[in-house]
């Protein structure tokens, strides 16, 4: 068992009171008031639906909210849920919050809801997302139910997005993950996901929690984790999708979260994706993805803008990170008109590549080396929008598989640079 | 006559033989000394250059922004300059050392000096390169920071944050030295302050709608959205 001195007496003392469980839900939360009793009521509402035999726990890790989130999710009854859903739990059911830290850390709380699934002996776990105002009672049916009766050990969602929503995702978190590990799982860094008890006991004791690296993106190193460990991983299509609170503006964090993870995991993970070429579907319950397709008055021209003022800006930090040539490259289409503008996929891929060998080797500091990639990727997400203007779903579909492709035709580009021979 | 300038001219080869056999055997230290520093410092060159070929400094130089200066100056490597810096420093202690053997007066008075102050010339290049590298650090992350906020003229940010960061590591390390300590501190309070009156000037006046809109996105909720256009979230 890990080590568990990290959690607080007061919430030993819950876990303890509680017993063993059958079904944990986890539910992160830092100054989540305005949507997490909705949320808790939702799970709760799950819970007695899909799986009313069973001895379930609500597990809320709270990062210091100040605005009485926790409190909230004490006073989310089960009562109220039972009496609004008409359904009844034969067996336990409770809700435990407890203040993991005085500020939010992704990979602290995830730590605290896997130490909490394994002091319960939980045989499936279920973390879901605060900001996820669409949840219905049968996400936690899609999610729970592979790994409590079919043996899966990793649940992965999949959802109806806008075609436009997600762009950092469909145009490097899904295509690198895939052409590197050769698994096409949709949603590398869910923040809604479920797991089996042996997987989240591995993780819980193999991550190094004290470094700096498994606090942020831990979703996504999960996600690795699993894959590496030869995990059984599957998907389930759980709806609409659409996260509140979240803006472009946050670009640079959310890049930290995940891009900055998936680089750092390249290195230890080096003989798990080196020798993979190609990719397979893994097992999909409903829909792959589903794209809505309404439209959305999108500032294209700020984001080119802001690609060639970051070209132009920051041309001493690319040198010490893309060869002469993607950087002569990106010179000379951030000085082409906003028409003629156009950051193909070979591109792209080419200068994603390059900064993960750049960041494996520390030309800079590895923050700087994911800071200087947002730019870039407006530009690439210019040309996205661009592309898939007047797309259905189905051509913004081929167009992520294209990508997807170059990323897997150029992966021994990746090697090449990786062993410095580039 | 002539037997009293011969003798004189005795005597005084005598006190000259027996002055050069009196200080012979030091000037033979000080050659010994000198030729056992070069050898020491030679071995202390060798030694230095290969612990810092271990810790990649020339990757640290390149970092701080060092190497670039160097190379402008038409200087060798950071590795190859702290090697002959070390090289020349032990073997002019030994020298020194030598030196002070032969008991010249005055002389001693000033090796001594020399050497209390090696430890504060050593702290102040300590002090000029790690500032350097923060200096290097910081504006590049300005930098960085500015060009992802959509700041107005990033680089004039990132060289300010640079520029101040230099003269105040300039102003620690003259100090150290005792280098002009006085006109030092005065010239780092009067350029920091000119700096900061001039960009709070060229602000006020020229960035007038800058800071209503940094005000108003800041503090007045509910202007933000004007309905014009849609977030897009990339996750």
């Amino acid at each position: 068992m890990a080590e568990t001195s990290f959690l607080t007496d007061d919430f030993l003392g819950q876990l303890i009171s509680v017993g063993e469980v059958d079904i944990l839900v986890g539910v992160p939360t830092h100054n989540n008031a305005k949507t997490i009793s909705s949320i808790v009521e939702t799970i709760q509402a799950g819970i007695l639906t899909f799986f009313p035999r069973e001895r379930a726990a609500i597990i809320n890790a709270d990062g210091g909210s100040r605005d009485g989130t926790r409190q909230l999710v004490m006073s989310a009854a089960i009562g109220d849920a039972q009496s609004r859903s008409k359904l009844y739990a034969l067996r336990t059911l409770r809700s435990i919050s407890t203040e993991y830290a005085s500020s939010p850390a992704s990979g602290a709380a995830l730590r605290t809801i896997l130490a909490a699934a394994e002091l319960l002996r939980a045989k499936a776990c279920a973390v879901i997302s605060p900001e996820s105002t669409q949840i219905t009672p049968d996400w936690l049916a899609a999610l729970l139910r592979p790994i409590y009766a079919e043996t899966f050990d990793l649940v992965l969602p999949t959802y109806r997005r806008h075609r436009f929503d997600g762009i950092l995702l469909t145009n490097l978190l899904y295509p690198m993950t895939r052409a590197l590990y050769g698994l096409e799982i949709r949603e590398p860094s869910a923040l809604e996901f479920a797991f089996s008890g042996r997987l989240g006991s591995q993780f819980l004791a193999q991550n190094a929690w004290h470094e700096e690296t498994a606090q942020v993106g831990s979703e996504i190193q999960f996600t690795l984790a699993a894959i590496a460990g030869g995990y059984r991983i599957c998907q389930s299509f759980l709806g609409a999708k659409e996260h509140v609170g979240r803006h472009s503006a946050d670009l640079v964090p959310a890049m930290r979260q995940t891009v900055g993870a998936l680089f750092s995991s390249l290195e230890p993970n080096f003989s798990v994706w080196n020798a993979k070429t190609g990719s397979q579907p893994i097992p999909t319950t409903g829909a792959e993805q589903e794209f809505s397709l309404e439209p959305l008055r999108i500032n294209r021209k700020r984001l080119r803008e802001m690609f060639s003022v970051g070209v132009a800006e920051l041309e001493s930090v690319f040198q010490s990170i893309l060869s002469p040539s993607t950087l002569g490259e990106l010179q000379r289409i951030a000085a082409l008109e906003e028409d003629s503008f156009s950051y193909s996929a070979e591109l792209w891929v080419k200068t994603v590549y390059e900064f993960a060998a750049a960041y494996r080797k520390s030309v800079i500091s590895r923050d700087h080396i994911i800071q200087a990639l947002a730019p870039l990727f407006r530009g690439r997400a210019f040309t996205f929008l661009v592309e898939n203007r007047n797309g259905s779903a189905a051509n913004v579909e081929d167009d992520i598989e294209a990508l997807c492709l170059e990323f897997e035709r150029l992966k021994p580009y990746l090697l090449k640079i990786w062993n410095g021979r580039e | 006559m002539w037997e009293m300038i011969v003798s004189e001219l005795t005597q005084a080869m005598g006190d000259l033989a027996r002055g050069f056999a009196h200080i012979l055997p030091r000037i033979i230290v000080v050659v010994i000394m000198a030729l056992v520093g070069w050898v020491v410092a030679y071995l202390a060159k060798v030694i230095l250059r290969s612990i810092l070929r271990l810790i990649k400094f020339d990757r640290l130089s390149e970092n701080a922004g060092a190497s670039q200066l160097l190379t402008k100056a038409a200087l060798p490597s950071a590795t190859d300059l702290l090697c002959r810096f070390v090289f020349w420093l032990a073997w002019l202690g030994f020298i020194l050392l030598g030196v002070r053997v032969l008991g010249i007066v005055g002389l001693q008075e000033q090796i001594a000096k020399f050497f209390l102050f090696l430890p504060r010339l050593f702290v102040a290049l300590l002090i000029m390169f790690f500032g350097l590298l923060l200096a290097t650090f910081l504006a590049r992350a300005a930098l960085l920071a500015a060009v992802n906020a959509n700041f107005p003229s990033p680089r004039l940010l990132s060289v300010s944050v640079r520029t101040i960061i230099i003269i105040f590591v300039l102003s620690m390390a003259f100090e150290e030295v005792g280098v002009a300590e006085q006109t030092m501190l005065v010239a780092f309070g009067v350029a920091f302050g000119a700096m900061m009156l001039g960009l709070a000037i060229a602000f006020g006046t020229g960035g007038k709608e800058l800071a209503q809109q940094f005000l108003e996105k800041r503090f007045v909720h509910g202007r933000k959205d004007d309905g014009k256009e849609d977030e897009l979230s990339p996750l």
